[in-house]
């Protein structure tokens, strides 16, 4: 990467590509996320952890529009710099669901779809891209994460790993600009979190802006610019992952990573 | 499952003694298995013979149902009348196809706007589930052209219909219950894709759902395929129709015999075919387990 290209990446981390005020969502009586305010830049890889329950999954359904938060609004930023409230009513929710990538704890690959049609779905039938033109874009991307040999394969005959990374590639297929991945290796064998941690590498290092919620703390420490931690639906501290690792400010921050550290404190 | 013999493990593979003793034990086991159920089906049917052929009766029953000579005069006739019914069954089958797969898509409509459809979707399946088809053709063939809406419509017409409103009812159930075994995640997965309600509805979730019954949509299908027969009720010339009409000129029952047949020969493959797919999925989800 060259000089100027740096400090222009640089520049437009400034400027958020999203921008979350005063988010409230709850269900019934409950209180599942209870004022959250949070900004992402550019190319910023921001990583919530929790426990179970705190928020973490609920805050990135409600980010995809898969849930309507019930306070506050959500402020999307186009590449252009055109600002979006995803919240508004009158807003197009397809529209803005195609231009967020989302990733499962468990793949939801389509499993009536070829690895390839499960990977171009998206460019043929919401942006309207001409098969062709779409599946040349999947396998390059299928080649890029080592499984173009298995472009005709249904996604059954793949390992779990192998199927979350097709999952991924089915995200990014469509060049979303914001990529959200909640839990994505909770349900893989340890020996497969590997190869899918390392493809959430590279895609940082190609400038995505990820916003994730992980249970593995070492991956979080790698890979954030910001790690943002929850509790019962409350932002409790956010900051880089060595301030948040090694010298939380907050008791609840140091009591959650300490139970982690030794789950029978 | 068949190994190509060509492929390396095929060569590679050597079952031990332990393995060979067994499979000649299973394969012994098999043959005289086999042996049992050949014998006891001679004996059986040479039972069920005998005492056909040795009831009193049987040479009227078999004069005035199975005669050959009669049945070959009527199979002409018979035989055109199949045909009507093989024709009605065709445009039912595509009618039923829409309007129960929009029936059922009403169904399982969320939101409350779509509240009134709902519940009309519900009425109308639970009303034509419980009503008698014989009743739906005389009110639809008899009772409907009386509103003079259409010009003259054939009987064979208003059969169609009837068989439409009452199986249509049958098979919405059968995809509803489809479309609800499709886990949430995968329109979950689809909405975040971008994709419509409607495109999700029909990329992702009605594929899979009619995946998951096709069994049961095979077997209204075969009962449809005799049901037909019944819009002879209405005057259609059918081959239950054509059959009538040869008894009543012949005095003979073969006819409706021989109708019967045709009608058994025409689903039959399908019945095969159905049963096979149905194995097939079974043997599917039970992968790995012997019992």
């Amino acid at each position: 990467m060259s000089q100027a290209e740096l400090q222009s990446v640089e520049r437009s981390t400034a400027s958020p590509v999203l921008r979350l005020e005063g988010v409230v969502k709850r269900f019934g009586d409950h209180t599942v996320l209870d004022g959250i305010d949070l900004e992402v830049g550019r190319h910023e890889v921001v990583v919530l952890i929790g426990a179970s329950g705190s928020g973490k999954s609920t805050l990135l359904k409600t980010i995809n529009l898969l849930e309507q938060v019930d306070d506050g609004r959500i402020l999307l930023s186009g590449k252009a710099g055109d600002t979006l409230d995803i919240t508004d009513p009158r807003v197009d929710a397809d529209r803005v669901r195609a231009r967020i990538g989302v990733v499962f704890q468990h793949y939801n690959l389509f499993p009536h779809m070829r690895v390839l049609d499960n990977v171009t779905l998206a460019a043929r039938q919401v942006l309207r891209t001409s098969r062709g033109d779409a599946e040349r874009t999947g396998l390059a991307l299928l080649d890029r994460i080592g499984l173009a040999e298995k472009a005709r394969e249904y996604p059954d005959r793949l390992s779990g790993g192998q199927q979350q990374r097709v999952a991924i590639a089915r995200a990014i297929a469509t060049d979303p600009e914001l990529l959200l991945l909640d839990e994505i290796t909770s349900a893989l064998d340890p020996q497969l979190v590997g190869e899918v941690l390392d493809l959430v590498r590279d895609l940082k290092a190609q400038g995505a802006t990820i916003v994730m919620a992980t249970h593995e703390m070492s991956f979080a420490r790698r890979v954030a610019d910001r790690v943002v931690y929850l509790k019962d639906g409350r932002l409790i501290e956010q900051g880089p992952p060595e301030q948040i690792f090694d010298a939380p400010l907050r008791e609840e921050t140091k009591a959650f990573l300490s139970r982690l550290r030794d789950p029978f404190e | 499952m068949t190994v190509d013999s060509n492929t390396p493990q095929a060569r590679a593979f050597q079952p031990s003694e332990l393995e060979l003793g067994r499979r000649a034990f299973r394969r012994s086991r098999g043959r005289r298995s086999l042996l049992v159920s050949v014998l006891s089906t001679l004996v059986f049917a040479g039972l069920l013979a005998l005492l056909l052929a040795g009831s009193p009766g049987w040479a009227k029953v078999q004069a005035s149902f199975f005669d050959l000579g009669v049945a070959a005069d009527a199979f002409p006739r018979v035989i055109k009348g199949l045909w009507l019914n093989v024709q009605v069954l065709a445009v039912s089958v595509l009618g039923v196809a829409v309007f129960g797969t929009l029936l059922a898509i009403t169904r399982t409509l969320r939101g409350a706007v779509f509240t009134p459809l709902r519940l009309l979707a519900a009425g109308y399946t639970d009303l034509f589930r419980g009503m008698p088809l014989l009743l739906v053709l005389y009110i639809v063939g008899f009772g409907v052209p009386g509103l003079e809406l259409t010009g003259r419509m054939p009987a064979q017409f208003w059969g169609t219909i009837a068989l439409i409103l009452t199986y249509s009812a049958y098979v919405s159930e059968v995809l509803r219950a489809g479309i609800e075994a499709v886990h949430p995640s995968q329109r979950l997965a689809a909405r975040s894709l971008g994709l419509s309600h409607a495109k999700t509805l029909r990329l992702v979730v009605m594929p899979q759902a009619i995946r998951k019954v096709t069994p049961a949509l095979m077997n209204d299908f075969v009962s449809m395929q005799k049901d037909v027969g019944l819009i002879s009720v209405l005057g259609a010339v059918d081959a239950v129709r054509a059959a009538q009409i040869e008894v009543a000129s012949s005095y003979n029952f073969t006819p409706y015999v021989l109708a019967g047949v045709l009608f058994v020969l025409l689903s039959w493959p399908f019945i095969r075919v159905t049963d096979w797919v149905t194995a097939r999925a079974q043997r599917r989800e039970q992968i790995g387990g012997v019992v």
